[in-house]
């Protein structure tokens, strides 16, 4: 029996045993002298120093530590190539007191991931990126990383990575570090004793930054990768501290302090949600058997189409009918013109969209011009005076609507006096029930006073 | 019961809430953008989460991200943001997390408009991104419906752990009518799968990652099990005039109510026409539409699409006859339209 002293304990964070890679594994899968085996010993260390064990949830990414999960005893989530900032914004939004680390190689980070570290950074959500920084795809085999620097060579840049063809190397410590959120940004490497300590005392900062609600970290981590570097694990990290650190200096590019950032609000749920979203309750009555009525209201945008069409549906939902509305949407209505499709009805209400209407609600010329042909015969079109008329054998009713809503100071109230019209003339629903309509429309809004009044002078306007 | 007039779009959003949604993840689009900005107006102020995300792409995977700690999430997109979200669909269904997403759907391909189509069909039903998967599908054609489907959306997608789509277009989210909700907000229950970031849940997982050939295997065996049993608990159709006509039409959504009103006139006219409007495209009503299929003369698929869902129409009939009113590009068909078609005879 040999005597052996144990030196450092394997971290408690660190399952004893790694089954999740197999039975009785007490190996990982990484290759000799490759750095995500230090990295991960640091973190797990720091995660025990802190005693957030519970509370950590690792994203592993796609790359050589797609299997972080099989070390780390936290919870875990195994992310798509890219996407695990995007991710950690998810996981963090939904357990604000959960310790996130999405831990990330250069290929997923800073080449098909570039959106989703720069906007979680930007944001500055309360999680920690470890960025693994090997200048190489791992996993695939050795390809030119965005991280590669110039004149490299790799199974994709066999001459030596080339600016004309390639351009430049991405700092991304350089770059993160620009942005006004991120609060600590710091390159370190775990090729020497000296700084594998510091990479340590980074990490626990970062961490220590998420646990306060500081604010977002970026640790960048220069690690050798002799496998596809073609060196021994000895030249492998000669080649960190003399060559790649000439691209990537290990430097401090931030370290800021700012106030705690605000937690969510007390989330609202039973009657109190109830009373968050509910309007007061409409009365309800027995649907009267009416038959079905196609109106179609336009005009230019502002002149108040969609909120006459919007009454209209009220008053049909207070004697308990049928309604669709149907709006045109999109770039139509930033072309200023407006229209809404709007049929009330005793029964279910097929098609929405209306090909014939009974009454044309028509604001300006332009939608007289275009919709008077749908007008069926016995319909009826409302329409300002003001308006020429058209010449086809249509009934149509032309009032002075501008000039009634301006006398009595609504100047833009012609939509109401429209209304007011069609419903007087068409016996479709009483003063009484558009003064409902009214307040339920403008509840906590400016003009009712004056657009009720105005409405009661425009029944009365109509013999 | 309040009762109040809302467009689509912000009833998926009330929808949500009573079924106590906590994390609505978007990107704008027209015609869903209303959706994420109903999610913004009720959310904050609610105590949940609203965010823009940087492209669906991200909002897919915050999804997941928020999913796998056990919150009801959900995003909506139309085509070309779905399209996108594809990767991140299959992991959801890889990692076997429950989610809900809207598919507004409008007029491709391409860039193509902003005008409704039917044209995500294959893309929603059959899976839309890599691997063997399904998502449940509901196929809303009211306002109420869009709420109603998105209340029983949540419940679907945590029962069976996979994604459930709201499958609806231009016009439903656009369109505005009467919608009652409901006096019974639910509240989420801890997932035994999810992560809580606390001891209990400390040896949770979520992947979709099995190197043995054997594990992955069994994984795709148990997805499909789920699948089937969805395929035998959820199908959901609703028919109309079915039991005295003799020819059949076949829709989902805006289009089944230009059916049921050209099946009213045409009934006046004198013509029986049943219709088969599905609630669910996945699952598919197969058995009702073959025996359907039997004691119906023709069989019209009226469609915003190339005949998507003709084809499985045509694969759960065997009926090859199937007919197919076709539109495209934001075109809606018309009540006179199908009048003129069904009167006209047969034509294939």
């Amino acid at each position: 029996m040999v005597n052996t002293v144990q030196v450092a304990a394997k971290s408690d964070s660190f399952y004893r045993c790694f089954s999740r890679k197999e039975e009785n594994q007490l190996t990982t899968h990484y290759c000799p002298g490759c750095g995500h085996g230090i990295i991960h010993k640091l973190v797990a260390s720091v995660i025990d120093q802190l005693k957030v064990q519970d509370r950590t949830i690792f994203l592993s990414p796609v790359g050589c530590s797609v299997f972080a999960y099989y070390y780390f005893d936290t919870g875990n989530i195994q992310c798509s190539h890219g996407r695990a900032p995007a991710v950690a914004t998810g996981v963090k939004r939904a357990l604000e007191d959960a310790v996130v680390i999405s831990y990330q190689g250069d290929g997923d980070l800073a080449s098909i991931g570039m959106t989703e570290i720069i906007h979680a950074a930007n944001r500055g959500e309360l999680f920690t990126v470890i960025f693994i920084n090997n200048a190489t795809y791992g996993m695939t085999g050795g390809q030119m990383a965005p991280t590669t620097p110039l004149g490299e060579k790799s199974v994709t840049s066999p001459t030596g990575r080339s600016f004309d063809n390639d351009g430049m190397p991405l700092k991304m410590a350089e770059l993160i570090a620009t942005l006004e959120a991120p609060v600590f940004v710091q390159r370190c490497s775990v090729t020497t004793t000296k700084e594998i300590l510091s990479t340590k005392r980074a990490i626990r900062k970062a961490l220590e930054n998420q646990i306060n609600r500081v604010g977002f970290s970026f640790i960048e981590i220069l690690s050798p990768c002799p496998t596809n570097w073609k060196m021994d694990p000895l030249t492998s990290r000669r080649h960190v501290n003399e060559v790649l650190t000439k691209t990537f200096p290990l430097k401090n590019f931030k370290d800021i302090q700012r106030g705690a950032k605000a937690s969510k609000g007390e989330k609202i749920s039973g009657q109190e949600l109830m009373d968050f979203v509910a309007v007061s309750p409409l009365k309800s009555r027995p649907a009267p058997a009416i038959k079905e009525h196609k109106i179609i209201i336009a005009g230019f945008g502002g002149q108040g189409i969609l909120f006459a069409s919007k009454l209209l549906a009220t008053c049909a939902l207070i004697e308990n009918y049928q309604v669709t509305y149907l709006p045109s949407y999109g770039p139509e209505m930033r072309g200023g013109e407006a229209r809404v499709d709007l049929t009330i009805s005793g029964g279910t209400i097929g098609s929405p969209l209306i090909e014939e209407c009974d009454y044309l609600l028509a604001l300006n010329q332009t939608a007289l011009n275009a919709f008077k042909q749908r007008v069926k015969r016995g319909g009826k079109v409302f329409r300002n005076s003001s308006l020429a008329p058209h010449e086809s054998d249509l009934d149509e009713i032309a009032l002075p609507a501008t000039e009634l809503a301006q006398e009595h100071q609504v100047p833009k109230g012609a939509n109401i006096v429209l209304v007011s019209a069609l419903l007087k003339e068409s016996k479709l629903f009483t003063l009484q029930t558009l003064k409902e309509a009214l307040e339920i429309v403008l509840e906590g809004k400016e003009g009712l006073t004056g657009n009720l009044k105005l409405a009661g002078k425009a029944f009365e306007y109509i013999n | 019961m309040p009762k109040r007039v809302v467009t689509g779009n912000e009833a998926l959003i009330l929808g949500a809430l009573m079924a106590d949604c906590t994390h609505f993840f978007g990107y704008p689009i027209t015609p869903a953008s209303e959706v994420a900005e109903a999610a913004a107006h009720y959310f904050p102020a609610s105590g949940r989460t609203f965010l823009q995300a940087e492209s669906e792409l991200s909002a897919i995977n915050m999804l997941y991200g928020a999913s796998s700690c056990g919150a009801r999430a959900m995003t909506a997109s139309s085509g070309p943001g779905i399209a996108l979200m594809g990767e991140g669909l299959s992991y959801l269904a890889g990692a076997r997390l429950p989610a809900v997403i809207v598919d507004i759907q409008r007029a491709g391909p391409g860039l193509g408009n902003i005008w409704p189509e039917q044209s995500d069909y294959n893309m929603v039903v059959k899976g839309g991104g890599h691997g063997n998967y399904s998502n449940i599908v509901l196929t809303p054609a009211s306002v109420q419906e869009m709420y109603d489907f998105t209340k029983k959306a949540f419940d679907l997608a945590q029962k069976y752990r996979m994604n459930v789509f709201i499958l609806a277009d231009g016009y439903l989210g656009q369109m505005m009518e009467a919608l009652e909700i409901d006096s019974s907000p639910e509240i989420n229950k801890r997932q035994e799968w999810a992560l809580y970031g606390d001891k209990a849940s400390r040896d949770h997982l979520i992947t979709s990652i099995y190197m043995s050939v054997e594990k992955q295997s069994d994984h795709n065996k148990l997805l499909q099990a789920v699948y089937r049993e969805v395929e035998e608990k959820e199908v959901d159709w609703q028919e109309y005039n079915t039991e005295q006509s003799s020819i059949l039409m076949i829709a989902y959504g805006i289009t089944s109510r230009i059916c049921r009103s050209a099946i009213e006139q045409l009934k006046a006219r004198g013509t029986e026409v049943g219709l088969l409007r599905l609630k669910s495209a996945f699952p598919f009503p197969k058995k009702r539409l073959k025996e359907l299929s039997a004691s119906h003369k023709r069989l019209i698929v009226v469609e915003m699409s190339s005949g998507q869902m003709a084809d499985d129409v045509v694969l759960a009939t065997g009926n090859l006859a199937v007919e197919k009113f076709l539109t495209y590009g934001g075109k809606i068909p018309t009540v006179a339209e199908l009048i003129t078609y069904v009167e006209g005879g047969p034509q294939w």
